[in-house]
């Protein structure tokens, strides 16, 4: 990528950050927690995204991570009173770790039994989640006291049940992510990612490790979904076995299909678009999911490359 | 009840759970087979198997094995034909392609689960069984109607075996898994070949479903672990080895009965994903990695 694509895709993030940090004086009360969560679920999704778009790995296991960030900040949290900063960082490098191992595994297979592969670690987690019932309460989850959920940073304490103080932080988080793969993918490293994902046998062939550069984003892209699944946790008080079911797995695909897989801004724009109809659905009737299984099939029948895949392939091909 | 007895209840429990494993798991292997595609749905072809049962069992009253021999044929052949739309509509347009069929499934897999929560409702309900008769065991009692369904599985298997390697079918559909392209240019219309292996796996699925809806009542989310373990059943049996899909479908049932009873249901199923996504990741060549061409 030239110099001038890069520095068009920069100003882009940028603009399209500052647009939603502003945001907030705009919104009114609900939708500024709409779009806190939405945030959230963006950076699952760009962690998702990191591996199916920019190395064409597919996993259908990333609840996994999401899950294990959540669990590893909420239960520390609770069970052990940690501080909310110590625990962000402990489950995002449980996440880390977890991906490491899950990758180094998982990686040895290719296509379908990749699939397949992440899909049963996915739901050994889930398994996990429900036996340890006794540390997780099980479906019906934990609610974090609200003691728990003021952060002391020393120099200023930050109180998350205040919504626009929830807000900045998820903000943070999506502008941080935006930008570790902005720079990631505009390295030399990342281009050796998105070679494998153009041509695994050619990369190797060149002499580069494709190994390890897959496992490299999978362990991202893992923290990332970690990160995501953390905030999650702690922003919300909340803890489920539903945050580590096949549908969390399914939702970051979902969102990145939509918005266009492998494109950097794709999964926020699919997030935009598929949270607000699932929301609004889910108001209307129990079973919203079936917008999911709708949507899945017409993507793939009739729109493969997303809105900002079509975009790029239209208008902007300098698009990341 | 002494440790015997025990083991003997349990062998018993996973023997019909292996009954019911190696129906759904055929049916999944046979779509693997030939057509190549991770059928995500399958476990709601199961799931609409036993909620058809169920609308069929209530529309008849008289003897529950009247409702329950009308939703033996009904259920199959309104699944086989969900599924022979859907193979025509998505899968086939998709030119099955494994990733993309993968994705398509998983969107049938939530059309097909939350149409039924519309339709049937959040509620799980139970079919009454064909016969009520308790076989007396000195230490137990012990239902002879789940014994009726390890038998009705010997025969189903006995049947899919009979059609696979002594019909003209079977010999297609052979042909079409062995080698796709060689099969087109001998004439064997592939395309549709698999439209009717797609519906028959579903059909297989749904007489699964409705031979477990008397043991297990019909909810709209019971199909996520037959999808499970016919996914574990498959890829430790081999593909497309109708074989080695029997016996690993014994096998795991038998383990699966017997970890579930001894120590917890969950544990079972915990130990035995996780063997199985190993299996895969060490014999990426040998069992699911065929199909990765």
């Amino acid at each position: 990528m030239s110099r001038a694509a890069f520095a068009r895709n920069a100003w882009l993030v940028l603009a399209v950050l500052a647009v939603l940090f502003s945001l907030q004086f705009v919104l009114p009360d609900y939708q500024v927690l709409m779009a806190t969560r939405m945030m959230l679920l963006a950076v699952f999704a760009l962690g998702f995204n990191a591996l199916l778009g920019y190395v064409g790995l597919l996993s259908l296991g990333h609840a996994l991570f999401f899950a294990c960030g959540l669990y590893a900040s909420g239960l520390t949290v609770y069970h052990f009173g940690w501080g909310l900063p110590a625990a962000f960082v402990f489950a995002v490098g449980a996440s880390a770790v977890l991906a490491l191992l899950i990758g180094a595994v998982a990686l040895r297979t290719i296509r379908v039994s990749f699939m397949i592969v992440t899909l049963m670690f996915a739901q050994v987690g889930a398994l996990t989640v429900l036996y340890f019932a006794a540390w997780t309460n099980g479906q019906e989850g934990l609610s974090l006291p609200a003691s728990a959920r003021v952060a002391d940073l020393g120099v200023a304490t930050l109180d998350l049940t205040d919504a626009l103080t929830r807000y900045n932080i998820a903000y943070g988080l999506l502008a941080a992510s935006l930008l570790i793969l902005l720079v990631y993918l505009g390295s030399a490293r990342g281009r050796i990612a998105t070679a494998v994902r153009d041509n695994e046998g050619r990369t190797e062939m060149l002499g580069f490790n494709v190994f390890a550069a897959k496992l490299e984003m999978f362990v991202l892209s893992g923290a990332m979904s970690g990160a995501a699944g953390a905030a999650y946790g702690l922003l919300f008080g909340y803890l489920g076995a539903t945050f580590a079911s096949f549908q969390y797995s399914i939702e970051p695909l979902l969102f990145t299909l939509l918005g266009g897989a492998g494109t950097l801004l794709g999964p926020l724009v699919g997030v935009l678009f598929m949270v607000g109809l699932i929301d609004k659905l889910s108001e209307l009737t129990t079973a919203y999911l079936l917008v999911i299984g709708v949507v899945l099939i017409v993507l793939i029948l009739w729109f493969p490359k997303g809105i900002l895949g079509t975009v790029r392939e239209r208008w902007l091909p300098w698009l990341m | 009840m002494g440790f015997g007895p025990y083991l003997l209840l349990a062998t018993l429990e996973g023997l019909v759970q292996a009954a019911v494993l190696s129906i759904t798991a055929a049916g999944l292997s046979l779509v693997f087979g030939v057509m190549r595609v991770v059928n995500v749905a399958h476990g709601e072809f199961v799931m609409l198997g036993a909620v058809i049962a169920w609308f069929t069992a209530s529309l008849l009253t008289g003897h529950p094995a009247m409702g329950f021999a009308a939703a033996l044929l009904v259920s199959p052949l309104l699944v086989g034909a969900v599924a022979f739309a859907s193979e025509r509509v998505v899968l086939r347009r998709l030119d099955y392609n494994p990733e993309a069929t993968i994705v398509a499934t998983i969107g049938l897999l939530y059309i097909l689960q939350q149409t039924v929560l519309l339709v049937y409702g959040p509620d799980a309900r139970p079919v009454d069984p064909p016969f009520y008769y308790t076989i007396r065991f000195p230490w137990f009692g012990y239902s002879a109607y789940k014994l009726f369904v390890i038998g009705a599985a010997i025969v189903i298997m006995g049947g899919i075996w009979f059609v696979l390697q002594k019909t003209r079918a079977g010999l297609v559909m052979r042909a079409a898994q062995y080698d796709r392209e060689t099969a087109q240019a001998f004439g064997i219309p592939v395309d549709r070949v698999s439209a009717w292996v797609f519906a028959l796996g579903a059909m297989l699925a749904a007489i699964a479903g409705v031979l477990v809806v008397p043991i297990q009542q019909a909810h709209y989310l019971m199909g996520a672990d037959p999808l499970l373990l016919s996914f574990i059943v498959v890829i430790i049996g081999g593909l497309g080895s109708m074989s080695g899909t029997v016996l690993a479908a014994v096998l795991v049932g038998l383990s699966d009965g017997i970890i579930s009873m001894m120590f917890s249901p969950t544990l079972a199923k915990m130990v035995s994903t996780l063997l199985v996504a190993l299996v895969l990741v060490f014999r990426p060549n040998g069992l699911l990695g065929k199909a990765a061409r």
